[in-house]
């Protein structure tokens, strides 16, 4: 159990920087998510907290202890890999009990150790196996076993549930959380699924270029990205982005030829004044907070239909404002008549304001 | 007419397979059935009375069976745990370390190996081992096979190495394990099967050798098989096929009977356990 904090941890591979200046603190038996698209440098920073990589500047502090630069024998964390790397050549009682092997604790002991693990993630009945006898799933709880078993202080989550079916996947997000919340022990989870982390994390932070963009609870980077890149990556389909015209003096947004009032709205109302009369800025609303209207009505913009998606729950329809595509969800099971011309009504409670280079303004 | 052509085209294809067949399978047939025959002939025969007689006669020939069973065993023996465990060792270091360059360094070495070892470079591996005092020793003959067929093990074990991915190891070392323990419980079970492979290549090289320990060796007693064959020739220097053939199988035996035995225990296979 140990907070880890990162500070100012930077990571070149040649010119390339993987990872740029990231700041981050890790409460003590936290579950945190890197969230962020492929070769953004998620999997790098956590590489750094493991010790499998030596960052090129900043530090890193697991507990009280500079961990910089210290191996990661010493490091007393656990790892589960994409692969899982399963040792083949090892039975599955073997690979789980290799850590407690490794810190030299006796047979017996391991043994127990490791029966009482595997049968709590129900692989007790795997443990004479070969990994390349047992199914992916399978595989994947004995790799969560295998980091378990030697009570480490901190876990480390490389994209486990990236190589599982649809179906396995929601079983293990389940699985993993309810363990984690069990053990309390501080874990970090890298994917670029956002489902995944909005599901499992206490709190996300969103890498983008090796920068982090955004660190929050899933709440508040769906409800609040503070950039265009959180608000377009969270979400699916993810943020409505509609460039707008806005007039200060009337608290108005411009778009697609129609006003849409938001004195009401308190955030844009208490706005400091970043922008000027006029700016061109860019509207952020989500696509279950639009309703549809056939014809024209106050605080409504006009856009054309493209196509309707029934889900079953839910109904997702996809429009075009002008060039900009847009979506919007309907929570019903009948997929509705639409006309090609439709009206859309975004809540002003949830309208988000971005400036043209990206960042929240209200 | 389609039909016809189909089945012309498939008559081609089994003659031309045939003839390969034949190329390569004529004289190792040749191989088995020559030494079981009483007289001496070059052409494939099935032996009409077959006889051992072949063999008592190879048998009463100590100078020859010494260099089988003693030079030959020698030499193939220690070549093949040389190239073996430097070329393991070399090929994961290659593989896995970050040194600038380790790419050229391979390749280059491609390019020695047919140089160390070529007829070419005789004089100047004579004179090296002359300096080195170690002219007619099995130690100068295994450190010239051993040299000249490293560059090709490595290259083909590094690209094995190169095909196991390194999470085994990073899971063993966040895991706790020493440099060491990475090596002899998880990296060295995964590249077994590479091992393998160039165990029975280097130990196939080293029992066949033939102008290295010819150049390098004086003393009778310690020339291998491959020389030692030429007391079957008569003083004329025509050969007694039917000694040579029995000879030639005996000296085969051992290589096959190896190979069969690795596969066997160790068997080129490789569980999963990566999740593709």
């Amino acid at each position: 159990m140990a907070s880890i904090v990162l500070e100012n941890l930077s990571k070149a591979f040649g010119k390339v920087v993987a990872v740029d200046q990231v700041n981050l603190t890790i409460q003590d038996g936290e579950f945190f998510a890197l969230l962020g698209p492929s070769g953004c440098g998620k999997t790098t920073t956590l590489r750094m907290i493991a010790g499998l990589e030596i960052p090129t500047s900043g530090t890193i502090h697991i507990g009280d202890q500079d961990m910089t630069d210290r191996s990661p024998r010493e490091r007393d964390v656990a790892m589960v890999f994409q692969d899982y790397a399963l040792y083949p050549h090892m039975t599955i009682l073997e690979n789980i009990g290799y850590p407690l092997k490794v810190h030299g604790v006796n047979q017996a002991e391991r043994k127990q150790r490791v029966t009482e693990v595997s049968n709590n993630l129900g692989i007790g009945y795997l443990l004479e196996r070969r990994p390349g006898q047992i199914s992916g799933g399978q595989q994947q709880r004995a790799a969560v076993a295998r980091a378990v078993v030697h009570h480490a202080q901190v876990f480390l989550f490389d994209e486990p549930l990236s190589n599982l079916d649809a179906k396995l996947r929601f079983e293990s997000r389940g699985f993993l959380k309810h363990l984690q919340k069990e053990l309390k022990i501080t874990t970090v989870y890298v994917t670029h699924d956002q489902a995944e982390a909005m599901a499992l994390a206490d709190r996300i932070a969103i890498i983008d270029h090796g920068k982090v963009a955004q660190v929050g609870s899933p709440q508040e980077v769906y409800l609040k990205p503070q950039t265009v890149f959180v608000a377009s990556f969270l979400g699916n389909p993810p943020m409505n982005l509609l460039p707008c015209k806005f007039n200060l003096v009337k608290k108005q947004v411009q778009i697609n030829g129609s006003q849409i009032d938001l004195t009401q709205v308190p955030q844009i109302t208490g706005m400091k004044t970043m922008v000027s009369e006029g700016e061109d800025l860019i509207l952020g609303i989500r696509p279950e907070h639009i309703s549809l209207y056939a014809e024209e009505t106050p605080q409504t913009f006009p856009a054309e239909l493209y196509v309707t998606q029934p889900l079953g729950s839910e109904v997702l329809v996809t429009l075009q404002v002008a060039e900009t595509p847009l979506s919007v969800r309907l929570f019903t099971d009948e997929p509705p008549e639409l006309p090609k011309r439709v009206w859309l009504k975004p809540d002003p409670k949830r309208i988000l304001l971005y400036r043209t280079d990206g960042m929240l303004v209200a | 007419m389609r039909k016809f052509r189909k089945l012309l085209g498939s008559v081609y294809y089994y003659l031309f397979v045939a003839l390969v067949v034949a190329f390569f399978g004529l004289p190792l047939l040749w191989l088995i059935l020559a030494p079981f025959n009483s007289r001496s002939y070059l052409a494939v025969e099935i032996p009409a009375n077959p006889t051992l007689d072949n063999f008592r006669a190879v048998f009463q020939n100590k100078f020859a069976m010494h260099a089988l069973t003693q030079s030959n065993l020698i030499l193939a023996v220690w070549t093949m745990f040389g190239i073996t465990l430097i070329s393991t060792l070399t090929a994961y270091a290659l593989s896995r370390a970050r040194i600038p360059g380790r790419n050229y360094m391979t390749y280059s070495l491609m390019l020695f190996s047919s140089v160390v070892t070529g007829t070419a470079a005789m004089v100047p591996v004579f004179l090296i081992i002359s300096r080195m005092g170690l002219i007619d020793s099995y130690l100068g003959v295994i450190l010239v096979i051993i040299g000249g067929n490293l560059p090709a093990a490595i290259f083909i074990m590094r690209d094995f190495v190169d095909g196991i991915p390194r999470s085994y190891e990073e899971s063993a070392v966040v895991s706790g394990a020493s440099p060491f323990q990475v090596f002899l419980d998880v990296a060295l079970p995964l590249v077994r099967p590479g091992m393998m492979v160039i165990a029975v290549w280097a130990f196939v090289n080293a029992w066949g050798a033939f102008l290295i320990p010819f150049v390098l060796l004086r003393s009778p007693n310690k020339l291998p098989a491959s020389t030692a064959i030429y007391s079957f020739y008569t003083e004329a220097g025509t050969p007694n096929i039917k000694l040579v053939s029995a000879y030639a199988l005996l000296y085969t035996l051992p290589v096959v009977v190896f190979y069969l035995f690795i596969n066997w225990k160790y068997g080129f296979r490789f569980f999963g356990g990566i999740k593709r």
